[in-house]
């Protein structure tokens, strides 16, 4: 069997619209991750006791429970008490929980390596917890764990293919779907494996800019 | 549910356990010695080295891993490279990782200040030793936990080896469940397996950051 660039240039159309949901659900999963991954490294170095305890637990849950395991709690159990999300919600809100796990982890250990003594200057200058973190020491969490935000943000691309087992017609299900009715897996997984290449080349490019811009000394 | 499911299988399902341990440890390991030649070389190598690194470290992030599995294990023979199961296994984690790896270990070196390297250097302090005494001991604080969510990522990662017939524990469990027609208990067991391999490597993650930031507590 000779490889057919046809079968991919006939197909690139529905996998390209489908590449539309993959860009959705991790696009909207990255919002999440930064945001509340943020926060949640925030409460894991808080020092009250509760507050780091119950942001360890979520971090040791998110991280030690395989997404789709996650996902199908999402999607199934919810509902039972209530919470009926539709399909595209539950995927999103699975890849972006989760991933704010690894983030906080990120960025927890960036914190760590800015010198304690601007924390403790900000402090005896009187300024807020709230200002500390979002002028001082986010800025700079950012900066130092890029590479590996990058690295997180491109690995959330890639999850974003579980949201097929909730029946969302995303690039690795409909990837699947045309391969049940060609019978051709190497030219059409060849070519979304180039289409997830194509957007985590982007990702990774936007993130050598971000690194380049804030650069210091 | 029933027990003796797991005497009858419960030698199988460990020596799963026990090849997917192995093709973790290994792989990830060398992966990770493997991404930091690479974040050496792209730091200290030649233009040319550099571009060759950029391009390896999109390429292989930025392909779904399955994939490369795939080419390795399938298209190897095309070009007179032959592996076992498990050797493709090992070695594809082992390209796998080395690129995420390489990332994390460079966002390392440049956590650490330009100006402390210049006044080593200034102090006649050779290379190696600047990376061993100033580098190393600073751009472990910020890099120990990626490097502990990477092993873990990598650790759920080994489930995909399972497709290139890698007797690992989703192929053992996955057969198991097919011989007994039982779901719950082989995935179960399953869970149970991978939420060892996290907590522990998680356990090993903090005691490691707990070594590596030894220099900033404060006496106080």
């Amino acid at each position: 069997m000779n490889f057919s660039f046809e079968v991919i240039w006939q197909n690139l159309p529905y996998m390209l619209a489908a590449a539309r949901w993959t860009l959705a659900i991790s696009i909207a999963g990255m919002a999440i991750s930064i945001v509340w991954g943020t926060f949640l490294c925030a409460a894991r170095l808080s020092k009250d006791a509760f507050v780091w305890r119950i942001a360890a637990l979520y971090i040791s849950f998110f991280r030690g429970v395989p997404l789709l395991v996650q996902l199908l709690m999402f999607y199934y159990m919810l509902p039972y008490i209530g919470l009926d999300l539709p399909a595209i919600l539950a995927a999103i809100l699975a890849v972006g929980l989760c991933s704010a796990a690894y983030t906080a982890e990120i960025l927890r250990g960036s914190i760590q390596s800015i010198p304690a003594g601007q924390t403790e200057a900000a402090n005896a200058l009187g300024i807020p917890a709230f200002s500390l973190w979002r002028r001082i020491l986010v800025p700079q969490a950012i900066r130092i764990g890029l590479p590996s935000l990058v690295n997180e943000l491109i690995l959330l691309v890639k999850v974003s293919s579980l949201a097929s087992v909730v029946g969302i017609g995303e690039l690795t299900r409909v990837s699947q779907n045309i391969t049940g009715q060609t019978y051709r897996p190497l030219e059409i997984f060849i070519a979304a494996a180039a289409i997830y290449f194509v957007i985590n080349f982007v990702i990774s490019r936007l993130g050598r800019l971000a690194e380049r811009r804030m650069q210091v000394g | 549910m029933e027990l003796d499911l797991f005497v009858r299988y419960g030698p199988a399902l460990l020596s799963g356990f026990a090849v997917t341990i192995l093709c973790w440890l290994v792989g990830s390991f060398g992966g990770l010695v493997l991404g930091f030649a690479i974040a050496c070389l792209y730091r200290w190598g030649a233009a040319p080295f550099r571009w060759l690194i950029s391009t390896y470290v999109e390429v292989i992030r930025g392909t779904p891993f399955m994939i490369q599995l795939f080419i390795l294990y399938y298209g190897g023979p095309y070009i007179g490279l032959v592996l076992s199961p498990i050797q493709a296994g090992i070695l594809s984690f082992v390209v796998y990782g080395s690129p995420y790896f390489s990332e994390i270990f460079r966002g390392g070196f440049n956590a650490v200040p330009t100006g402390q390297i210049e006044a080593a250097r200034c102090v006649g302090l050779s290379e190696a030793r600047i990376l061993r005494r100033i580098i190393l001991p600073q751009m472990l604080v910020p890099i120990t936990a990626p490097l502990t969510n990477f092993f873990i990522i990598l650790t759920k990662e080994t489930a995909i080896l399972s497709v290139v017939t890698v007797p690992e524990l989703l192929y053992e469990t996955q057969t198991m469940a097919a011989e007994t027609f039982t779901f719950v208990e082989p995935f179960l067991v399953l869970s149970l397996f991978y939420w060892l391999m996290v907590i522990g490597t998680s356990w090993i993650g903090g005691r490691v950051e707990a070594r590596v930031t030894r220099h900033l507590k404060r006496a106080n």
